[in-house]
């Protein structure tokens, strides 16, 4: 593996957007940055800037007006840059997957790295799931 | 020849060595503050390694030259400062007259780097950022120049940092004079605005300006920026050291002393910054054009009379 590729993997600095959850992965988001679960141990910091970032955390269900600027984030994002969909309404829309506002799911619009279930995933789901998403990259998956 | 040896040596490496593991030491302790475990040894090194590795972007609007060259002229302005520090300290050739101003100077173009970047960048919250670095930079200088007189005056009037080191070899260090020891106060806070931390991190606040004039940078860039700052955490207390502690000596017992000397000062930064909200822009000029320019126009009475 490149020097640069397993840097990374030490170091994902994430960025976090909602396009139009409830707020309540949101919090379970920041949740993680928290004493009992400090993600900073395994190098993760929130990136301020989608400039900075080297994953991408996805919350809620893309209706029609945030997909467009998602998908301009994404474009926008340094590559290499993962993402990753947290809770239900990401992964499939959730309750909204018959309302007129949410056209598509979120891996339609990008490309998704890893899944993160749950409404809202706990802590230590979006823990393990980042987890697994280096585990995925590094090929032990 | 020699003298690309040390800058090279000296300048880069070793600063940037010590400054990473400074950076490691501030994230350690914040993280121990907050009760939380914080970054492994290594999460500098590797931040940056990965910040290398990254596709390098450049805005629509920006100016390209300026874009890509600003983290250069800031992170060669602190290779040079670190070079003649290193240089005094250490004996390694004779310094010429008049080089604590120009490590002033020096000590000045990191910020006005992050300035000429966040105005190349284009994008308004960078420009805002610039705008706000530059006001705490004409805000600081005063004080901090101020108080730099202070050591300059104690050792005869002498413009040469290897002067300064000689005379507190002889009469004992600088801030153990009063007039030495209110100098240093206004300067940690100086050195604090300098640093860009809490509470003078009004350029870069990242709840409000999203890190300011860092917001377009990205790979290389970001990266260089970084290590700039890193190695500043180091420089910056390294400098204060030279003039008011004594300069850090590396034979027998004193080693001890100069590792407790630069780590007391790094403590202090990393517990104000733990320990204080932001400053809005306003305040911090407030604080430094009035307090800390009076009690540094006080030291320098005190130096002058000889307390």
């Amino acid at each position: 593996m490149k020097l640069t590729l397993k840097a990374l993997l030490k170091s994902p600095w994430v960025f976090h957007l909602s396009t139009g959850s409830c707020n309540n992965c949101d919090i379970e988001i920041l949740d993680c940055l928290t004493p009992r679960f400090d993600i900073e141990r395994f190098g993760m910091l929130l990136a301020p800037s989608i400039k900075h970032a080297d994953v991408l955390l996805v919350t809620g269900s893309c209706n029609r007006k945030s997909a467009i600027r998602l998908k301009r984030l994404y474009e926008q994002a340094p590559k290499p840059c993962l993402v990753v969909a947290i809770g239900e309404c990401s992964l499939s829309r959730g309750m909204f997957i018959h309302s007129y506002n949410c056209p598509l799911p979120l891996d339609k619009i990008i490309p998704v790295d890893a899944y993160i279930p749950g409404c809202p995933p706990k802590p230590e789901a979006i823990l393990a799931g980042a987890l697994k998403l280096i585990q995925k990259i590094k090929g032990n998956l | 020849m020699l003298y690309i040896v040390y800058l090279i040596i000296y300048g880069f490496i070793l600063t940037a060595g010590l400054g990473l593991i400074a950076s490691w030491i501030d994230r350690k302790i914040t993280a121990r503050i907050q009760y939380r475990k914080g970054p492994p040894l290594l999460q500098p090194l590797i931040d940056i390694i990965k910040l290398l590795g990254k596709e390098t972007l450049i805005p629509k609007g920006a100016s390209k030259t300026m874009f890509i060259l600003a983290p250069v002229i800031g992170f060669g302005s602190v290779v040079t400062v670190s070079t003649l520090l290193w240089a005094n300290n250490n004996n390694l050739f004779s310094s010429f007259l008049g080089d604590i101003i120009v490590v002033l100077y020096l000590l000045a173009i990191p910020s006005l780097s992050i300035m000429i970047g966040g105005f190349a960048s284009g994008n308004p919250l960078a420009r805002v950022g610039s705008s706000r670095e530059m006001k705490l930079l004409l805000g600081y200088e005063l004080p901090f120049v101020l108080a730099i007189l202070v050591p300059i005056i104690k050792s005869g009037f002498s413009l040469k940092l290897a002067e300064i080191i000689g005379f507190q070899a002889q009469n004992g260090a600088v801030a153990g004079y009063a007039s030495g020891i209110l100098a240093l106060i206004v300067c940690i806070f100086c050195m604090q605005a300098k640093l860009g931390l809490v509470p003078f991190d009004i350029p870069e606040a990242e709840t409000e300006i999203i890190s300011g004039p860092m917001v377009e940078y990205s790979g290389t860039g970001l990266a260089i920026f970084r290590l700039m700052k890193n190695m500043l955490l180091f420089t910056l207390p390294f400098f204060l050291i030279v003039l008011f502690l004594g300069g850090l000596k590396f034979n027998g017992i004193s080693i001890l002393y100069s590792v407790l000397k630069y780590i007391v000062l790094l403590l202090i930064i990393t517990v104000i910054r733990n320990t204080n909200p932001r400053l809005r822009i306003d305040q911090a000029m407030r604080f430094f054009w009035g307090p800390a320019t009076v009690v540094a126009v006080v030291a320098v009475i005190l130096a002058v009379l000889g307390k």
